[in-house]
C-alpha cells in the first residue's frame, strides 16, 4: 500500500490504529470460511461513522479496494480479504446508542456483538430473535449484512425481518441514514433493503435500528431421538401439519451428534441415527400444550425417545450445543467445508438422503445438520484440504448437491451468504435478468468497483 | 495463498504489552542480530514446522474462542487471539514468517490460561502449540536480550532444577525478612538503586514461610491426627535421598497409599497448604507418601519455551515415585497439575520413559478430583468461615477440566455458604510469571477480578493455585477496604473442619 495513502490514514485514525506489519496482518487473512487465505495491504480501526468515512474517501481517491469485517467469522468469505486491500475493521464502534421500550426498538453501532443485543432487549423484557451460531461474538453489522439467520427462523425470520433502519457509508464516502421506526414506511424504494445481505459488496453499515419483541413468558425444549432419518422429517412434517410453529427444529445426523457430544459432553446419545431439537416459545399455557402435542407426534412417528428438558439451564445447554455443530465436526478431519443449501420444507428428506448418497458415492464423509423447520440444511464435509485429490472429490460432492438442491426448488445459501464460497453456483440459480440487475445496482453504487469486488459475482 | 515478503522487519504495534518487564519479557531492544543469520537458521528445523501439522489445521478459525481470551478482550486485535496467534504459528510452520521479535512479543503476550480450550468446539490443543510456538521463539532467540538471558539462565537452569538451592534461597530470603532487614532496606530508599523493573516487583516479593513442606510432613504419614498448630509440628526423620525412596513399607490394606507433590512456590510460601492437603487426605482414610525433596514439575519450564529442562524434571519424578505402587499421585496446585498430566505427551518420544510417563498420567490427580472421585467424607464439624467465594485456577479448570469438584467440597463444609464468583473462571492475571514479565495486563485482569469479588460481598475467597493465590493476595492487601479480605484454599477450609470435629470429639473424650 503506498506510503501517502498510508500516512492520511494513521493522521486520520491514529497510528495505532492503522496495521501494516506482517505479524498484524496475517491474523486478518481470513475469517471463519475454511480454506481461504489472502493477505490485506493494510488493517484499519475507525472510531465512528465519520472515520469510517474518512478511510472509504481516502481509498477511494487511492483506487485501493474495500473490505469491511466485524468479528470475521463468516462462513463464505465476505469478508476475507482482496490482495493489497484495505481492511476496515468495525469492532471498535461497539455502543448500544439508543433502547427505546416505547416503540419496541433499539440502536447500536455495528460493531455490538450480537448477543449484546439481545441480553440489552432482556433488561427491557425485549427479544431480539435471531441467532447465528456465532452469536457470543459475531457482529450485528455483519449480521445484517450477510442477513443471517439462526435457530429460530422458522417462528422469527432472519435478521432482515428486525432491520428497521440502518446507517451507510457509501463507496464514495456519503454517509446516510435509510429507514426510521415506523412500522409503516413506503417512501421511496425500500433503500435499507438493499444493503440487507450485501456482504460488503454495495456500502459499510455503521448503524442499525432494529425491531425487538416481547421475550416470550415461557419455553420448552425437546429432545428426539430416532433410528431413521425419514421418521425425523415425518416428525417436522406433521408437527407443521398440526399447526405449531415451534421456533426451533433442528437436526442433527449420527456423525454431527457424536462430534457435538464430544465436545459438549452433556449426555446425548451417540447411537442413533437422527436426533431433533425442538423448541416452543410464548404464553405459558401455549408452550405447555404445544410441548405435550409436540412429544404426542414425535412418539407416533417413531421416536425412540422423547425428553424434555428440565430447565431453563438444560434447555440452554442443549441450544449451545447445537451451535457448536459446525466447528464440533472439525475434530474429525482437518478441513471443514460447510454447505448452507435450502430447499422447500416439504423437499427436505430428499436432499438429505441425497446428500448421504453423494459422499458415499465419492468416498466422502459428511456430517449433516440444520434447522428442519426451514428446510435450511448444512451439509458439511470433513476433509484435508492438503489431500488435492480428495477435495476435488468434495468439489464434484458439492456442484451436485447445488443441482439437486436447484431441482427441488431450492437455494444454494440460506443464511451464510455467497461470498466467494459459492459465487460460481449463483449463476445456476439465477436467470439472466436476475443477474443483469445485480450488475445493474452494483455499478450505480460503485461505479469504480472498489467495494469488496469479486464477492457475490464477478 | 499467504505471501508475507517483508516476514523480516519487526512489528512495532503498539497493541502488545506496552509496558513488559524487561527481566524476562522480549520488549527490550533489538539484538542486532542478522535477519538472515535469523531466518537460515529458523529453516534448519523450525520446532513449528517439525509439529504434527494437523494440530495447526485442527484450528477453522471459526473465531468461537475470541470471546474467552482476555488479551483479545482487551484490545479487540486477532493477532492479540487464540486464532491470530495459530494463524501466525501456522505462518511460521510453513516458512511464510519467521520467528521474529514481534512472532516473540506476541506469544509472551498470550496468558497461557488456557480458556480458549474450553471454548473451542473444534479440540484444538492450544497448549502444545502454545509452548512448541514459545521454545521456537527460544530456540531462535528471537526475544534474547542479555540480561533477559541472565534472568531465564539463574530461574529456568538453576534455581528450579535444583530443589535444594531453591530452598537455600528460600531460607536466605526468610533470614533476610524476618530478621528485619527488609523493613530496613525498604525504610532506607536503598530500594532505589535497583532498576526500576525490579523494584516495581519488590513488593510483590512472598513471604517465606517458617518452615519447608519437609519440616511439616513425615515421609510416610497414616492416620489423622491434630495437630495444634501446623507449623508448631517437629520436623519428622528424614534419612532418605530421593532415588532411595523407590521402595515403601508394605501398605495397611485398610489406607489407600497415595503420594503428595509438595510444588516449589507452594513449598516455600504455603507449605501449610500441603499439610493441609495431607490432613484431608489422611482424615479420608489414605496413607500420604511425601518425599521430602521433590523436583519441580516442569510447568515453568514448559510454559516459557525450555521444553528441555522440562523432560529432564519430568524423568526425575518418574525416577521419584514408585507409580505402580500408588492409588494417586496428588497435585494441590492448578497449574503444575495441568502439566503433570502431560508427561505422556512430553516424553512420547523418549523410549525408556514413554510408557511409565503414560502410566504416571493415569495416576497424577488434583486433590478435589481425587476427593470426589473417592467419596470425600463430609466433616462433623465447620470450618470457622461462614461465608466464601471460589475463583477458578486457569490450568485447574481449563487446563484440566475441573469445575464442579471445588465446589462440591466447600458445599460439605458445614455452615458454609458459596457465593458464585462472576467471571470465576477469567484469568486473574497471575499466570505463572505473567505477573512479572507483563505487569501492565496482569494489574488490569487484578483489577477486573477485584470488583467481581467485590459483588459477592463475601469475606473469603478460596482458590487452588499458589500463583493466583499470591496474586489475590497482593490485590487485596494493597485494597485494605474491599470486602473480601481473606484468601485461602479449599483443602485448608476443609482441613480446619476436620481439626475441629476432632477437637470437639476429644473435647468429649475428656469430659
Amino acid at each position: 500500500m503506498n506510503a501517502p495513502l498510508l500516512e492520511a490514514l494513521r493522521d486520520a485514525l491514529g497510528p495505532e490504529h492503522v496495521l501494516t506489519e506482517p505479524e498484524d496482518l496475517i491474523p486478518y487473512s481470513f475469517d471463519g470460511t475454511a480454506a481461504l487465505h489472502q493477505l490485506p495491504g493494510a488493517v484499519v480501526f475507525p472510531a465512528d461513522t465519520e472515520q469510517t468515512a474518512a478511510c472509504v474517501r481516502l481509498a477511494h481517491a487511492a483506487g485501493i479496494t474495500v473490505v469491511p469485517r466485524g468479528s470475521g467469522t463468516g462462513l463464505s468469505g465476505g469478508s476475507l480479504p482482496l490482495a493489497g486491500c484495505l481492511v476496515i475493521v468495525l469492532v471498535r464502534m461497539d455502543r448500544i446508542l439508543e433502547t427505546d421500550p416505547a416503540n419496541l426498538t433499539l440502536h447500536a453501532q455495528c460493531g455490538v456483538v450480537t448477543k449484546t443485543i439481545d441480553d440489552t432487549a432482556a433488561l427491557h423484557g425485549l427479544f431480539y430473535p435471531p441467532d447465528p451460531g456465532s452469536m457470543k461474538i459475531s457482529t450485528i453489522g455483519g449480521n445484517v449484512a450477510e442477513n443471517s439467520g439462526g435457530l429460530r427462523g422458522l417462528k422469527y425470520g432472519v435478521t432482515r425481518d428486525y432491520v428497521m433502519g440502518l446507517r451507510v457509508v457509501l463507496p464514495d464516502g456519503t454517509v446516510t441514514f435509510l429507514g426510521n421506526k415506523c412500522v409503516k414506511d413506503v417512501a421511496g424504494y425500500s433503500m435499507k433493503d438493499l444493503f440487507i445481505g450485501s456482504e460488503g459488496t454495495l456500502g459499510i453499515i455503521t448503524e442499525v435500528l432494529l425491531k425487538l419483541l416481547p421475550r416470550p413468558a415461557a419455553r420448552r425444549t425437546l429432545l428426539a431421538l430416532y433410528d431413521s432419518m425419514e421418521q425425523a422429517a415425518a416428525t417436522v412434517s406433521a408437527i407443521i401439519a398440526a399447526h405449531i410453529i415451534p421456533c426451533t427444529l433442528e437436526f442433527l445426523d449420527q456423525m454431527t451428534l457424536r462430534c457435538v457430544e464430544d465436545y459438549a459432553k452433556i449426555g446425548l446419545p451417540t447411537d442413533c441415527q437422527a436426533l431433533l431439537l425442538m423448541e416452543t416459545d410464548g404464553h405459558p399455557a401455549a408452550v405447555e400444550d404445544e410441548a405435550n402435542r409436540m412429544m404426542e407426534i414425535a412418539r407416533a412417528h417413531g421416536a425412540r425417545e422423547v425428553r424434555m428438558a428440565a430447565d431453563e439451564a438444560e434447555a440452554t445447554r442443549l441450544a449451545t450445543a447445537r451451535r457448536s455443530a459446525f466447528s464440533a465436526l472439525a475434530r474429525m478431519r482437518p478441513t471443514t467445508i460447510l454447505e448452507d443449501v435450502t430447499v422447500p420444507r416439504s423437499e427436505l428428506s430428499k436432499l438429505v438422503a441425497f446428500i448421504a448418497a453423494t459422499a458415499k458415492r465419492h468416498q466422502l464423509l459428511v456430517g449433516t445438520f440444520g434447522h428442519m423447520g426451514d428446510g435450511n440444511l448444512h451439509p458439511t464435509f470433513l476433509t484435508n484440504e492438503r489431500d488435492h485429490d480428495e477435495m476435488h472429490r468434495v468439489e464434484l460432492a458439492l456442484s451436485e448437491i447445488v443441482d439437486e438442491t436447484l431441482r427441488l426448488g431450492g437455494t444454494i445459501t440460506g443464511e451464510h451468504g455467497v461470498g466467494l464460497a459459492k459465487k460460481a453456483f449463483l449463476p445456476r440459480q439465477l436467470d439472466g435478468g436476475s443477474l443483469t440487475l445485480l450488475h445493474t445496482i452494483k455499478k450505480a453504487l460503485d461505479p469504480a468497483g472498489l467495494f469488496n469486488p469479486g464477492k457475490i459475482f464477478d | 495463498m499467504i505471501h508475507t515478503k517483508s516476514a523480516l522487519i519487526p512489528s512495532q504495534s503498539p497493541a502488545a504489552n506496552p509496558a513488559a518487564n524487561p527481566l524476562f519479557s522480549c520488549k527490550a531492544n533489538h539484538t542486532g542480530r542478522s535477519p538472515v543469520l535469523l531466518f537460515s537458521r529458523m529453516h534448519q528445523s523450525s520446532l513449528l514446522a517439525k509439529l504434527d501439522y494437523s494440530v495447526l489445521q485442527q484450528c477453522m478459525h471459526c473465531g468461537m474462542c475470541l470471546p474467552s481470551c482476555p488479551t483479545y478482550d482487551e484490545t479487540k486485535r486477532e493477532r492479540n487471539s487464540p486464532r491470530g496467534r495459530i494463524s501466525l504459528m501456522r505462518a511460521v510452520a510453513d516458512g511464510d514468517l519467521t520467528a521474529s521479535r514481534a512472532f516473540a512479543e506476541e506469544m509472551y503476550y498470550c496468558l497461557g490460561c488456557l480458556a480458549c480450550e474450553t471454548a473451542c468446539p473444534a479440540g484444538v490443543d492450544y497448549g502444545s502449540l502454545f509452548e512448541t510456538a514459545r521454545a521456537e521463539v527460544e530456540r531462535t532467540g528471537a526475544a534474547a536480550t542479555p540480561q533477559r538471558t541472565f534472568w531465564r539462565w539463574l530461574t529456568l537452569r538453576h534455581l528450579f532444577l535444583k530443589p535444594r538451592l531453591l530452598r537455600a534461597l528460600g531460607t536466605a530470603l526468610r533470614i533476610y525478612q524476618k530478621s528485619g532487614l527488609q523493613f530496613v532496606v525498604r525504610k532506607s530508599g536503598l530500594l532505589r538503586f535497583l532498576p526500576l523493573s525490579l523494584r516495581a516487583l519488590e513488593p510483590q516479593t512472598p513471604t517465606i514461610a517458617p518452615r519447608f513442606s519437609h519440616e511439616l510432613i513425615a515421609e510416610v504419614e497414616r492416620g489423622f491426627a491434630i495437630r495444634p498448630s501446623a507449623s508448631a509440628e517437629p520436623p519428622p526423620s528424614q534419612n532418605k535421598e530421593p532415588g532411595e525412596t523407590n521402595s515403601l513399607p508394605p501398605q495397611t490394606p485398610a489406607h489407600r497409599r497415595v503420594a503428595l507433590l509438595t510444588g516449589c512456590v507452594q513449598d516455600l510460601t504455603f507449605p501449610h497448604i500441603n499439610r493441609d492437603t495431607a490432613d484431608v487426605l489422611l482424615a479420608n482414610g489414605c496413607e500420604v507418601f511425601t518425599p521430602p525433596v521433590q523436583p519441580c514439575c516442569g510447568s515453568l519450564h514448559a510454559h516459557n519455551g525450555d521444553l528441555e529442562s522440562a523432560r529432564t524434571l519430568a524423568r526425575r519424578q518418574l525416577d521419584l515415585f514408585p507409580v505402580g505402587e500408588l492409588h494417586a499421585i496428588i497435585t494441590n496446585a492448578g497449574g503444575c497439575g495441568s502439566h503433570l498430566k502431560k508427561y505422556g505427551h512430553l516424553l512420547a518420544d523418549d523410549p525408556a520413559y514413554a510408557a511409565r510417563a503414560h502410566d504416571w498420567d493415569a495416576k497424577v490427580k488434583d486433590i478435589h478430583e481425587y476427593l470426589v472421585e473417592n467419596g470425600c467424607r463430609p466433616p462433623g464439624a465447620g470450618c470457622g468461615e461462614t461465608s466464601v467465594t471460589y475463583h477458578e485456577s486457569c490450568h485447574l479448570c481449563h487446563g484440566q477440566k475441573i469445575t464442579a469438584q471445588p465446589r462440591q467440597l466447600l458445599k460439605l463444609i458445614p455452615g458454609l455458604t458459596l457465593t458464585e464468583l462472576p467471571e470465576s473462571s477469567w484469568c486473574c492475571g497471575s499466570a505463572g510469571i505473567y505477573n512479572i514479565t507483563q505487569p501492565e495486563q496482569s494489574a488490569k485482569l487484578l483489577a477486573r477480578k477485584l470488583t467481581n469479588l467485590a459483588t459477592t460481598q463475601a469475606p473469603v475467597v478460596a482458590t487452588s493455585n499458589p500463583g493466583c493465590h499470591l496474586q489475590l493476595q497482593n490485590g487485596l492487601t494493597a485494597h485494605p477496604g474491599h470486602p473480601c479480605q481473606t484468601v485461602t484454599q479449599p483443602v485448608t477450609l476443609l482441613a480446619r473442619a476436620y481439626r475441629a470435629e476432632m477437637a470437639a470429639a476429644e473435647a468429649r473424650l475428656d469430659r
